[in-house]
């Protein structure tokens, strides 16, 4: 395949096996993000990075990544912090703290980033392109340290797994158990600022949270358990990152973070239509079948109740009189139940108009039909003619 | 004045300080009561919601904590476990700090306070109360699930072991918790609104749990809001608005006067000692 052929070239290996890294580390903790309602922590995070970047570059006097990345933590571990002080100390919300912090920061760094490019030389360094994400810029030194950081973000879910996991569902239940649920939720707010920060340089502070989120609300779809859709997330987040990169580079002009996120979002689109259960499309058919055997068990019970009234088994009813007592035409409900062979179609030579009568097995579903509502039938349908 | 404290009152100090208590340790504190609450002052943003409470429950009884809304019930189970600072006060469960006997108490909190979209299943649930006991690293095994499905079955939640908790009813859901809570096997059970929301059936099913565990000399001690069933199903009561208002024996405390120094005048009382309410 032409799309795979694109793995021999050095480049296009580089930056898939990145964005496959950014990937996976961004489904893992957005994960935890989503559950504990945080994905607007996630964008403050990545936007506040901003400034971060540019003093990174400023201290370092160079593009290397290292310094660049430990700003960005730096920076969006401030604006963190601002939104806690400002929900701990004023009445502004957690909305609006996290939008307050995000601005503020943002805007911060695009004066700094401006700056630097008339004055630093950081038009040569393409700093600008933390803005939506460089691939072509990655080099294979950087995927040591994507994987440095990424891997220990992981080694640190697996290893604080139960902790995270009880903390995550229940925060006092975890107290109780004496669990430090404050420097938990500061190490998984630390690790959420990791999984963002070393997505970057690919996709940029602007898309970078479409990363941490996407795949883990397609994940949160399918998964009934959250270890699955942890796992989950980070497949989607690493096919993500492949299939955005091999994209790209199959097209000219085509930039490589926002195909990435372009790809995430299909992800998403396909698990909320699709998913078993939570699934738009799944909940429409489930409606409509429920729907279908809601009409189908009342017609069984109106032809069990009209043999009844006539105190005869096999009283014939005529279809306009079922559609009487039905409220609506019967026949597609009949020729369901007729395939099914709940009832059968009955020869009633001096009337007009097709007659049904109830098989042996369509009275016997009738009557189990009937059993569980007694109670109810009783109160409610009393005054049927 | 309505701060008269029934029942259990007056404090014992060690006859001998310093020598070998019966528990074997140092440093207890009125290890007569299963828990015991000093001076306890609570604030939200300022806020008193608990003022100045002594509480003292006794070993092996069904204790209700009741009040109106806004009485600091919750907050008074918070402040035990350490969810909570409180700005004064102290809490000993079996004669020492709660963080000492962290492995005695169980704690069910309300219902509502956690999502349940989130996704994993009753057994998931019922598991995490033995993470106290597997510590940080260590993972539940065969040994453990066993455990939790047998709390299941305690509560007649087995057939649901695997059941997302998104799919549980409110009754099923409640059930789950209290089954985290038998799992922990813990001799203090601290439960927050566990009536609240359910359905007549597991109202029924959390009865009995109660009275089970207190033939097994366990304490229980849960935020109730039904000033009608108290009486009924438990046997033991602290009335509490901010302040304690009255707490003993159910059948002494649960009377017109304490009741409406609780709850001010208007309250109804159906059934209070043979009284009929005042209009």
């Amino acid at each position: 395949m032409e799309l795979l052929a694109l793995f021999g070239d050095f480049t296009v290996r580089t930056v898939a096996i990145g964005a496959a890294l950014v990937g996976a580390v961004a489904g893992v903790l957005g994960s935890f993000a989503l559950l504990r309602q945080q994905s607007l922590l996630g964008d403050t995070l990545s936007h506040a990075a901003l400034p971060g970047i540019c003093l990174g570059f400023l201290i370092a006097g160079s593009r290397r990544l290292e310094p660049i990345l430990a700003g960005a933590l730096v920076s969006g571990a401030l604006a963190a912090l601002l939104v806690l002080l400002l929900t701990r100390t004023t009445r502004i919300k957690t909305d609006a703290a996290l939008g307050v912090s995000l601005s503020l920061f943002f805007a911060f760094g695009t004066v700094l980033l401006t700056y630097l490019q008339r004055h630093a030389g950081a038009a040569q360094a393409g700093l600008d392109a933390f803005l939506f994400g460089q691939a072509a810029a990655l080099v294979p030194r950087d995927l040591v340290v994507l994987a440095v950081v990424g891997g220990g973000s992981l080694l640190v879910v697996v290893l604080g797994w139960k902790e995270l996991k009880v903390t995550t569902f229940d925060a006092d239940f975890a107290r109780s158990l004496g669990r430090p649920v404050v420097l938990i939720e500061f190490v998984l707010t630390v690790l959420i600022a990791l999984a963002v920060v070393i997505g970057l340089q690919l996709v940029g502070v602007i898309l970078m949270v479409a990363l941490v989120i996407a795949p883990a609300a397609a994940a949160r779809q399918w998964a009934r358990r959250l270890e699955g859709m942890v796992v989950l997330a980070a497949v989607f987040g690493a096919a993500s990152g492949v299939v955005g990169a091999l994209v790209s580079a199959s097209f000219r002009g085509l930039s490589t973070g926002p195909v990435i996120v372009l790809v995430a979002s299909a992800f998403v689109v396909v698990s909320l239509l699709l998913a078993p259960e939570r699934g738009v499309v799944w909940q429409l058919v489930h409606a409509l079948a429920q729907r279908r055997s809601l009409r189908a068990h009342r017609v069984l019970v109106d032809l069990y109740r009209l043999a009844q009234d006539h105190a005869d088994l096999d009283y014939a009813s005529e279809q306009g009189m079922l559609d009487a007592y039905f409220g609506g035409p019967t026949g597609h409900v009949l020729r369901r139940l007729e395939r099914r062979g709940l009832v059968s179609r009955a020869q009633h030579m001096p009337e007009e108009g097709t007659h049904w009568v109830l098989t042996g097995d369509g009275r016997q579903q009738a009557r189990e039909l009937l059993t569980p509502f007694g109670e109810r039938d009783a109160a409610v349908g009393g005054g049927t003619p | 004045m309505a701060g008269r404290a029934l029942g259990m009152g007056g404090g014992m100090e060690p006859a001998v300080i310093g020598a070998r208590q019966a528990d074997g340790s140092n440093g207890s504190h009125e290890p007569a009561f299963a828990l015991h609450v000093e001076d306890l002052t609570a604030t939200y943003s300022g806020d008193a919601v608990l003022w100045d409470v002594d509480l003292n429950v006794p070993p092996g009884v069904l204790a209700a904590i009741v009040g109106p809304n806004g009485a600091g019930k919750s907050t008074l189970l918070k402040c035990v476990i350490g969810a909570m600072r409180p700005a004064a006060g102290h809490v000993y469960v079996f004669g020492h700090p709660y963080r000492r006997q962290r492995h005695r108490v169980a704690y069910v909190p309300q219902r509502t306070s956690v999502d349940w979209d989130f996704p994993t299943t009753a057994l998931d649930v019922v598991t995490m109360g033995l993470y106290g006991r597997l510590g940080w690293f260590r993972v539940p095994r065969r040994r453990e699930t066993d455990e939790a499905l047998q709390a299941l079955a305690l509560v007649g939640m087995d057939a649901y072991a695997e059941r997302q908790i998104s799919q549980l009813s409110g009754g099923q859901q409640q059930r789950v918790f209290l089954a985290r809570a038998l799992v922990q096997d813990a001799d203090l059970y601290l439960m927050d609104e566990p009536f609240a929301g359910v359905d007549a059936t597991t109202e029924r099913a959390i009865v009995d749990l109660l009275k089970d565990l207190r033939a097994r000399g366990k304490t229980v001690v849960a935020v109730h809001h039904d000033l009608q069933t108290v009486a009924t199903y438990f046997d033991w009561l602290a009335l509490l608005n901010v302040r304690l208002i009255a707490q003993g024996p159910v059948t002494e405390v649960y009377t017109p006067e304490h009741l409406r120094a609780a709850y001010g005048p208007r309250v109804v009382l159906l059934g209070v000692g043979g009284h009929a309410p005042q209009p």
